[in-house]
């Protein structure tokens, strides 16, 4: 079972209370079951208002988080996967199809890490290759095609490094999906459901709204990626600066204005309640849609456009040249 | 994997290359050679035709015609939006980057003549923390698009970065959303890009404008990539085949026009400039 080190005091209290349901004679105990589940409550609470942003990384990273597949089976009916880029192949590590969200039909395109270590090694761990960015495209393009607006969830550690993908043109790939999206004639919606890891997690990310999950990370790099850059060695202490440093956390993005909702995660993250994180990510989908779709098409794509122009930070300097 | 590729404490201009004095050893075959003659051959070694990595006003210089170039956006300059600290605070990487190179960004933009064609053009540059794309690189490429949009300008595009600049995190992998949707305006209104690589074009450059060109050019034997040959190395624990990342392995796999030796920069940009009779 994998356990967060500083969700060691949360476990143990879960543990306890496990334990005591378990014993016949429980009905006895329900005081203290009672006392027991209030401890945990607070005891999560306040752990997880107080995570640092390499704590949040890790619970971003926690294999029990939901994943794409996960949310598709939680707020989505009728799902059928649309496989395949019809150039090369089919790549696990991006997953596509239409299905029904709350009243809408939409083309939901994500992510997938993979659960079992077949699958997390078929999905590469998340990281798509070349061919997994052209299919979503091409989904998404047709989804554009008979109006259908369209969902991407994002979780990657990051594009895939690889000769493969290098040969098959990992850059390009994704460079052309961010220019297509940014035309699409049809609402796009955007969420960081986990791992926002740079290039891997925008070439699916050029949305007219970008949400962020509470306990999801997206930055130009991962924290080990810049630790081992700036420090020369990736260890928890490099990895917290780093961490830090990238103000990578859903609330930095948000008061950076790079992104432009942070949806709420259940007490304790995630994967301590996948339906009530799915229910609340449902909720934002619907509405933000919705008020997407009264907007028509040309001042959608000239809104979108202007939503990343206006991103930067630059200054004036005037010097003189040596 | 991730958008940054150049680790800004390794040299970032070839150190041999660079020694002071009328020689220059050339990091590829060793040869020493006359610093006059190599800048007479555009920095490209007279023995071993390697492309030495030139900094941007130097390439606005070898390509255009002379003294036509009218920079735009000149005095853009970083600032420092997380208050971004590593080994050293990013204002004071900043500040030295300035000083010793003298400009303000890693990024000349600004309309010039090639061949009398007028054009639009952005030159990369190297030497100013690894040609990396922060908010100003990013900002003055998708300026001169526009630019180039409103006025009907062929566009040229020197790439030569690094990748996406770590300090300024979720503010540069922006801005390769904000550079490829503008260059998808450009598109839809007809506009010509050419994308030039030069040594080195890896992470979210080549992720985004670099690899966006109607036709894409590169120098040769340049390296061009999107993760770092060390990053993919690491992730599959295999050494990487001869040639990895280089142009030609580009123009072999499908993603590169052209490789022009930089003698010949000029005459293919205008010549394919007539041919979109721009």
């Amino acid at each position: 079972m994998f356990q967060l080190d500083f969700e060691q005091p949360i476990l143990e209290i879960e543990h306890q209370i496990e334990s005591m349901e378990a014993r016949p004679d429980a009905a006895r105990w329900a005081d203290e079951l009672a006392a027991l589940r209030a401890t945990r409550g607070s005891l999560i609470e306040k752990t997880y208002s107080g995570l640092t942003p390499w704590q949040t990384v890790r619970v971003a990273r926690h294999p029990q988080r939901p994943q794409t597949l996960d949310y598709v089976d939680l707020m989505c009916r009728d799902f059928g996967q649309l496989h395949g880029d019809r150039r090369f192949g089919d790549d696990p590590a991006i997953v596509c199809g239409f299905c029904r969200i709350g009243p809408l039909k939409v083309m939901l395109v994500g992510h997938q890490k993979g659960r079992t270590t077949p699958e997390r090694v078929a999905c590469h761990f998340g990281c798509a290759h070349p061919e997994g960015y052209r299919k979503a495209l091409l989904k998404m393009k047709l989804a554009e095609k008979f109006g259908v607006p369209i969902v991407t969830l994002i979780d990657t550690p990051g594009a895939y490094p690889g000769i493969g993908s290098e040969q098959r043109g990992q850059a390009e790939a994704i460079a052309y999906n961010l220019r297509e999206m940014s035309g699409l004639r049809v609402p796009v919606v955007c969420i960081v459901i986990g791992e926002g890891g740079s290039g891997g997690a925008l070439g699916i990310g050029v949305g007219d709204r970008v949400a962020m999950m509470r306990y999801s990370w997206y930055s130009v790099i991962s924290p080990e990626g810049c630790a081992a850059i700036l420090f020369k060695e990736a260890n928890e202490k490099t990895n917290t600066h780093a961490a830090q440093a990238l103000a990578l956390t859903a609330a930095d993005n948000a008061r950076n204005g790079l992104v432009d909702a942070v949806i709420e995660e259940p007490n304790g993250g995630a994967h301590r309640d996948p339906r009530s994180a799915a229910d609340r990510m449902q909720q934002w989908i619907v509405s933000n849609l919705q008020e997407l779709q009264r907007i028509d098409p040309d001042t959608l794509v000239r809104l979108r456009f202007e939503r990343f122009r206006r991103i930067g930070a630059v200054g004036q300097r005037i010097a003189p040249r040596s | 994997m991730s958008a940054i590729t150049w680790d800004l404490d390794e040299p970032i201009t070839d150190k041999r290359a660079v020694k002071e004095g009328q020689w220059v050893q050339c990091p590829a075959c060793s040869e020493t050679v006359f610093r006059r003659a190599l800048e007479v051959n555009l920095m490209v070694c007279p023995k071993c035709d390697h492309h030495h990595r030139i900094s941007g006003r130097l390439r606005v210089e070898q390509l255009v015609d002379t003294g036509t170039f009218e920079p735009i956006n000149a005095h853009m300059a970083p600032m420092d939006p997380l208050v971004f600290t590593d080994t050293k605070p990013y204002l004071q990487r900043i500040a030295d980057a300035q000083a010793s190179t003298g400009e303000n960004d890693g990024v000349q933009t600004g309309t010039a003549y090639v061949k009398g064609r007028r054009i639009m053009l952005a030159a990369m540059d190297f030497t100013f923390m690894a040609g990396s794309m922060g908010s100003v690189v990013g900002e003055k490429i998708t300026h001169a698009i526009e630019h180039a949009t409103d006025h009907d300008l062929p566009l040229i595009i020197v790439s030569c970065s690094g990748g996406a600049r770590m300090q300024e995190s979720g503010f540069s992998l922006m801005q390769m959303a904000k550079t490829s949707a503008a260059l998808a305006r450009f598109d839809r209104a007809g506009g010509l890009f050419i994308s030039v690589l030069a040594d080195p074009t890896t992470g979210g450059v080549t992720a985004s404008f670099a690899m966006l060109g109607d036709v894409i050019i590169a120098e040769p034997r340049a390296l061009v990539g999107f993760a770092g040959p060390r990053v993919i190395k690491q992730t599959i624990r295999q050494d990487l085949p001869d040639g990895f990342q280089t142009s030609e392995f580009l123009l072999k796999s499908g993603f590169v026009d052209r490789i022009v030796h930089r003698a010949n920069l000029r005459t293919e940009i205008a010549r394919l400039v007539d041919y979109a009779g721009k």
